[in-house]
């Protein structure tokens, strides 16, 4: 009985990518994250959702090792990131990608030459198949085309296509998208969804999504997490979620600025400071 | 001392303490930056080939001033022959390093530091470091590298042209003989002159190169604070160069 239960415990953990436990982080004393538990189940699209502010780009550059949480630990492939040397941290990042909000293209080189950057830099493959690489990748973005223009001559949303191709040139373990969807027409939206659906489901890449949009993540992920001051309110599939009875879930699913998430920022009485403007 | 005065003290200190790290972080990172020596060739080229035309232009119009004020100098104590050597004297060991590195801190510094500020804010060294590519030997070491190697080869440019405006004016404008120019300059130039000069742009490459790089590299992520830090590189550049200048200059006496 015992050796099942270790056999299923060790069989989940090996199931989990990244592991993310009652981390606390905060920011020139500004507490972004106050015991902070994320799961990110290996194959499974895993969103995490929240208001602007609570912290979900801080959260994706603590699972990346840029900066390390005040207490608490995150592991990443059954290491936590804290004890990595930089070589091992380098090494794990190379078994991730990452989608940047701006798609972060590097302005002096073209778009061929920003998705062959980690191939060059990470594998010394001959130029034949350099190409052949790169040219696929374009070609699942549905740029091709594309790959002599530079940055500067993309719009938002072909750029974080090229993002996209750059972020899955090395055939990453796990993505990790950064506000996808923010700013997108409604073509580049869809092409961009059923991008993230398809390298989960024909490749099994490991997805982190981390967004606020609502109804697209409800339409993608397997498993969100909702965020709000810097804890997990709320987790589940997005079925669970949206049936959820917690207050806050409830507010932020139908968007609506009276619950328990603040949308004004703390200030003085409204009427005193009108008035002592008056006054003043 | 006021609190504000050692507040600032202390805040200079760190920033003191931040940098000498930094510069050695940055050498470290040259190790592997030799390796890409493309991306070398392209920072000499941006930081040399493309001050060429500021450097060409303003050593020419230096000679000429040179040229100028040295023959009406020379001229009031009849030795006007002496002119080719205190042109020389005057470029090799001052005018050449010094207006170099001020022109490189105004050309190539302020280039350095926004295109390393915007990369910043734009998220692209975050990128390369989350794609396991450390930005300091990918970008700042080939630009610290190609400030470095650029220096001094555009302070030979600039004494070159310079000498050249000397001589237009001394000698084809103002009549001192062709032969007696060019003579007592090569018999009065030592080896020591030449050195303190090539010296001095070393030193001067190096320390406006780190300026430049290190203000990029920690400059604030918003437009507000790659200007503050493009600014902070120009200030900081000129005064180290003019401070270094009077301490190099005591050196080589």
């Amino acid at each position: 009985m015992a050796d099942s239960q270790s056999t299923s415990q060790s069989a989940a953990e090996s199931d989990t990518v990244i592991d993310v436990r009652d981390v606390h982080y905060s920011i020139d004393g500004r507490p972004i994250f106050a015991g902070l538990d994320i799961l990110v189940r290996r194959g499974l699209i895993t969103a995490v959702m929240g208001p602007s502010g609570t912290g979900k780009t801080t959260l994706l550059r603590l699972i990346t090792g840029q900066i390390d949480a005040d207490r608490g630990r995150v592991s990443v492939f059954g290491r936590e990131v804290a004890d990595m040397g930089r070589a091992e941290i380098y090494a794990t990042r190379r078994r991730m990608g990452m989608l940047f909000q701006n798609g972060a293209l590097l302005t002096d080189l073209d778009v061929f030459e920003n998705v062959a950057f980690p191939v060059r830099e990470h594998a010394n493959l001959p130029e034949p198949l350099v190409q052949k690489l790169v040219l696929t990748k374009l070609e699942a973005v549905g740029l091709r085309g594309a790959a002599q223009l530079m940055p500067a001559e993309l719009s938002g949303g072909m750029a974080r296509r090229v993002a996209l191709a750059r972020a899955i040139v090395m055939d990453p373990e796990v993505l990790i998208y950064d506000e996808p969807f923010v700013g997108l027409d409604p073509i580049s939206l869809g092409v961009i969804m059923r991008l993230i659906k398809e390298m989960n489901d024909v490749l099994g890449i490991t997805s982190v999504v981390v967004s606020h949009d609502v109804h697209e993540i409800a339409t993608i992920a397997d498993y969100s997490y909702l965020l709000s001051e810097g804890r997990v309110v709320d987790s589940g599939s997005p079925a669970e979620l949206a049936a959820s009875d917690s207050a806050t879930v409830r507010q932020f699913m139908t968007g609506s600025a009276e619950g328990p998430v603040p949308f004004h920022y703390p200030a003085a009485d409204y009427a005193t400071e009108l008035l002592g403007a008056e006054r003043g | 001392m006021s609190n504000g005065s050692r507040e600032g003290a202390l805040e200079g200190v760190r920033k003191t303490g931040v940098t000498a790290l930094f510069f050695g972080r940055l050498l470290a990172a040259c190790v592997p930056a030799l390796a890409r020596p493309r991306l070398i060739v392209a920072q000499i080229f941006n930081a040399g080939a493309r001050s060429l035309i500021i450097i060409m232009l303003s050593g020419l119009f230096t000679g000429m001033v040179l040229g100028l004020q040295g023959y009406d100098l020379l001229h009031r104590f009849g030795a006007t022959s002496a002119l080719g050597t205190a042109a020389a004297l005057s470029l090799l060991k001052e005018l050449g390093p010094v207006l170099t590195a001020l022109l490189f801190a105004g050309r190539a510094g302020t280039a350095l530091t926004s295109e390393i500020g915007l990369m910043r804010a734009t998220d692209q060294l975050t990128a390369m470091e989350v794609m396991a590519v450390d930005p300091l030997s990918y970008v700042a070491a080939p630009r610290f590298l190609g400030g470095l190697i650029a220096m001094p080869l555009l302070t030979g440019v600039f004494i070159v042209i310079g000498l050249f405006g000397a001589q237009l004016v001394g000698v084809q404008m103002m009549g001192v003989d062709h032969g007696i120019f060019w003579s007592q300059m090569q018999s009065a130039i030592a080896l020591k002159d030449v050195t303190e000069g090539i010296v001095k742009s070393l030193v001067f490459g190096a320390v406006l190169s780190l300026i430049a790089v290190n203000e990029g590299y920690h400059a604030e992520p918003t437009a507000a604070g790659v200007g503050r830090a493009t600014t902070r590189t120009v200030v900081a550049s000129s005064v180290m160069t003019l401070l270094l200048d009077y301490v190099l200059t005591a050196a080589f006496l």
